[in-house]
């Protein structure tokens, strides 16, 4: 356990908590943001008081898990310059400029115009009260749109060059980075699965409730059908969406980094008319597979459109690999890719699959009545964020030994100067941290969850009714 | 460009101290102008909307040092490794305990709450200015950069005088802000608790700009130096005579210069070596390349006075002073239809030239965290 690994560890850890969280407010920013849009359009009729009273209620929900983000997000941005100096020396010409934007154009905009939305209800107009809801969205959306540009420079450089002088890279095209054939792929996807997951929440909740009223036999708040409603249009087209980028991403990390598609499909010589893994199970050290459950022609008609297509496999990358770098290990851990890829295929795909059979019992008009399936429902969400952390661990992890492919290797990356000692220090200190904040996090949003709306609102009794046209 | 660039993150950090400094100020305070838990979340209340906004001045001071200097941001970010990960514990527990506590159901969870919060001030308030006196005082590095002090070297008289007088500023800054902000108990408390808070600062702050000037800086950070101790008694003898609003303007100045002064004493080192001189981090050889500053300068005029406009809208919609009634009309419940409608009441007696109306609970109001009323 030297403070490499224990880096690493870190920084895995870490992520992965922030990125269970950021879905989350991302997804749920833009939906509270399109019910109290719902409510606002239809404002005078009944049916905007229910989107109002669901904007309120998923909003708070929304707020629990969006200050877990924020407090979480901090450690991210220091973590960089606290664990990895070199890689901080090494790239910051190029890869700092990604990070600053995102504090100054978009955290700027969130946090201001949330604590305006937060309280801000009764001073402000109702047409600016909702746009304080969007412009905090929208700035959720452009803080990922920096930090991917910056994680697919790591994934795919573009737009520098080398300084001997220096001994960094040095940025000549923040253009060329910002619009990274990486970055145009893993954007989209990445806000389409926040989407996938906060739509999951959605539905979770819902079915939850329509689930105990259907059991009780009394009227579910109409709030939940709405929310449900809503949650299974954005699961639905957002898992297709996510689904027909994802394939862009995976033919573009096919060129870009062969390795880890190689890893990713266990796929360990080169092969045309390569088949696609269903199940494999592999013998690592002597590079190939002890069985193989396949269908034929697959991958090459994934990865090149062509079922003759060639797809290089992981002990021919090695050998160019050690041809162009030099001698080393170039291979990821390749169970790791294998399943991690397939896992967050699988989780995403039975999500949908989840979604779509309550589309049909909603079509029907069983939604409330389908006991069995709201109950499965009801722990929907689970499948997209363990999909998100599938992903993240195979990008992340299929990468490796690069920190920034092809130019930094992770091993010679990290801060020569803080002991393992102050790493396990720091890795505890948050891993408990986090925990306890998790447990905490996650008891006050089923609490609330489990509340539901505000009741319907009362009409304030007054002593005149003239008062209230005054209003 | 280097030297803009030098200019531009202390700004930053200008920015931050004079807006997180009061957050954090009122954070330490808690416990002596919080001693009801009405009184303690009008505390909050005062700080609610605007904390987290004044947050992101570290980040973007952060990422700016990132883009600008990286090997600045390396070196200190790896050599004052555990005080880092101090002051993200204090920011951590700060902001969770800022965001839960309307939301914790029993006055337990809002007692670890409250006791979050304030150790979260408490923290950064007292490291921030440790970190920055070891800036003064340099620190050891080796050829490539790395800092190789012990964590302990960097706990010098000096250093921690320096923590001494953020914590104590920020505190003052704080108690200010409320006397500002607030009314009732907190504002009187806050009052009560200046006259003692500033005489400690003062102190601890003269002599620390004193010692400073014997350890490095020239005439130009010995003037900022000056002025950041007179506005300082400005500011004090401001709220002691009850001029709360100037008293706050004066306060600001103060906070806001003493990063200015810090970075005027250093220029132009970002981060001296105090056991060989050519080893410092300079503004020279640690900058980004000229293109990098190019952009990031680009990127900086366009958006600092989009972003310092629309924060200051922000303040200017949440200039009312807070009182024990507003916490009844948080955004969560419906009692913001009931203020409004309150007063709208309120303006409609005036017109009509009708005595006000006694008040009277017509609607429950509710707030978050608290259980469910019961049906009208």
């Amino acid at each position: 356990m030297n403070a490499t690994t224990l880096a690493r560890w870190q920084f895995a850890t870490t992520t992965i908590y922030h990125f269970l969280i950021v879905p989350l407010s991302i997804g749920l920013t833009l939906l509270v943001a399109t019910m109290q849009t719902i409510a606002y359009l239809k404002r005078g009729t009944p049916a905007a008081e229910v989107w109002d009273r669901a904007s309120r209620f998923w909003g708070r929900i929304m707020l629990v898990l969006f200050a877990l983000g924020i407090v979480t997000g901090i450690v991210q941005e220091f973590q960089f310059g606290m664990n990895w100096s070199v890689y901080s020396r090494f790239v910051g010409d190029i890869f700092g400029a990604p990070l600053a934007m995102e504090a100054l154009i978009a955290f700027f905009l969130e946090s201001t115009f949330l604590g305006l939305w937060i309280f801000g209800r009764g001073l402000l107009s109702p047409r600016l009260h909702l746009a304080t809801i969007w412009l905090a969205a929208i700035g959720t959306v452009i803080s990922a749109y920096f930090i991917l540009a910056a994680n697919s420079f790591m994934q795919h450089p573009v737009g520098l060059k080398y300084s001997a002088a220096h001994h960094r890279l040095e940025l000549t095209s923040i253009w060329k980075v910002l619009t990274n054939s990486t970055q145009l792929v893993t954007f989209p996807h990445t806000i389409l699965a926040a989407l996938f997951t906060a739509g999951a929440i959605l539905i979770s909740v819902s079915a939850w409730h329509l689930r105990r009223a259907g059991r009780d036999g009394t009227a579910a708040d109409p709030v939940h059908r709405k929310v449900a409603a809503l949650g299974l249009g954005v699961v639905l087209v957002s898992a297709v969406g996510v689904s027909l980028v994802g394939h862009l991403q995976g033919q573009i990390m096919t060129k870009q980094q062969p390795m880890k598609m190689a890893a990713a499909e266990a796929l360990w010589t080169d092969k045309t008319h390569a088949p696609f893994s269903l199940f494999a199970y592999g013998d690592v050290t002597n590079g190939k597979n002890k069985f193989n459950i396949t269908i034929p022609d697959g991958l090459s008609i994934l990865a090149t459109n062509n079922p003759g297509g060639l797809v290089e496999g992981i002990n021919d990358i090695q050998k160019d690999a050690v041809n162009k770098y030099g001698p080393g290990d170039y291979t990821p851990i390749v169970g790791l890719a294998y399943w991690t890829f397939r896992l967050m295929i699988g989780f995403g795909v039975l999500g949908a699959l989840i979604a779509a059979a309550m589309a049909v019992q909603w079509r029907r008009g069983r939604m409330q009545s389908s006991q069995k399936l709201l109950r499965i429902a009801t722990w929907s969400v689970l499948l997209p964020l363990l999909a998100n952390t599938a992903g993240w661990l195979f990008t992340e992890t299929a990468r490796q030994p690069w920190v920034v492919f092809g130019l930094l290797k992770t091993q010679d990356a990290v801060s020569p100067n803080v002991g393992t000692g102050f790493v396990a220090f720091s890795l505890v200190g948050f891993t408990a941290l986090y925990g306890v904040l998790g447990v905490i996090c996650f008891r006050i949003s089923k609490r609330i969850a489990q509340a539901g709306p505000e009741p319907q609102a009362q009409p304030v009794p007054g002593p005149t009714d003239d008062v209230l046209s005054l209003v | 460009m280097q030297a803009f660039w030098f200019g531009v993150i202390a700004v930053l950090w200008a920015g931050f101290f004079v807006l997180e400094g009061f957050d954090l100020g009122v954070g330490v305070l808690l416990p002596v102008v919080g001693r009801t838990d009405v009184d303690r979340r009008v505390a909050i209340r005062a700080i609610g909307p605007v904390w987290d906004g004044n947050e992101v001045w570290l980040l973007t001071a952060g990422g700016a040092t990132f883009a600008a200097f990286p090997a600045w941001y390396a070196g200190v970010f790896s050599g004052f490794y555990l005080a880092f990960v101090l002051l993200l514990v204090g920011l951590i527990l700060r902001g969770i305990g800022i965001e839960y506590r309307g939301k914790a159901e029993t006055a337990r969870g809002r007692q670890w709450c409250d006791v979050a919060f304030v150790l979260g001030s408490f923290l950064p308030a007292l490291l921030l200015g440790v970190a920055f006196a070891n800036f003064i005082r340099g620190v050891k590095l080796d050829s490539e950069g790395n800092m190789t002090n012990t964590f302990f070297s960097l706990l010098s008289p000096y250093a921690l005088l320096g923590g001494i007088v953020t914590l104590t500023l920020f505190t003052f800054h704080g108690a200010v802000y409320l006397a500002l902000r607030t009314t009732g108990e907190v504002h009187d408390a806050a009052r009560r608790v200046i006259p003692v808070l500033g005489v400690i600062t003062g102190v601890a702050a003269v002599a620390f700009l004193a010692w400073t000037a014997g350890v490095r800086g020239g005439w130009v950070s010995f003037v900022l130096a000056v002025v950041v101790a007179l506005a300082f008694v400005a500011s004090l003898d401001l709220a002691v005579k009850g001029r709360e609003g100037a008293a706050f303007a004066a306060s600001a100045v103060t906070t806001l210069l003493v990063p200015i002064w810090v970075f005027a004493a250093l220029w132009p080192n970002v981060l001296p070596a105090r056991n060989n001189a050519a080893l410092s981090l300079t503004v020279h050889n640690a900058s980004s390349s000229p293109y990098t500053l190019k952009v990031m300068t680009v990127v900086a005029l366009v958006m600092t006075p989009i972003v310092l406009v629309y924060q200051a809208w922000s303040y200017w919609v949440f200039r009312a002073r807070v009182t024990g009634a507003d916490l009844d009309h948080d955004a969560y419940g419906s009692g913001a239809v009931g203020r409004t409608i309150a007063k709208a009441r309120q303006s409609a007696s005036e017109l009509l030239g009708k005595p006000e109306p006694a008040t009277v609970i017509e609607e429950v109001v509710t707030s978050p965290g608290d259980p469910r009323p019961p049906a009208p």
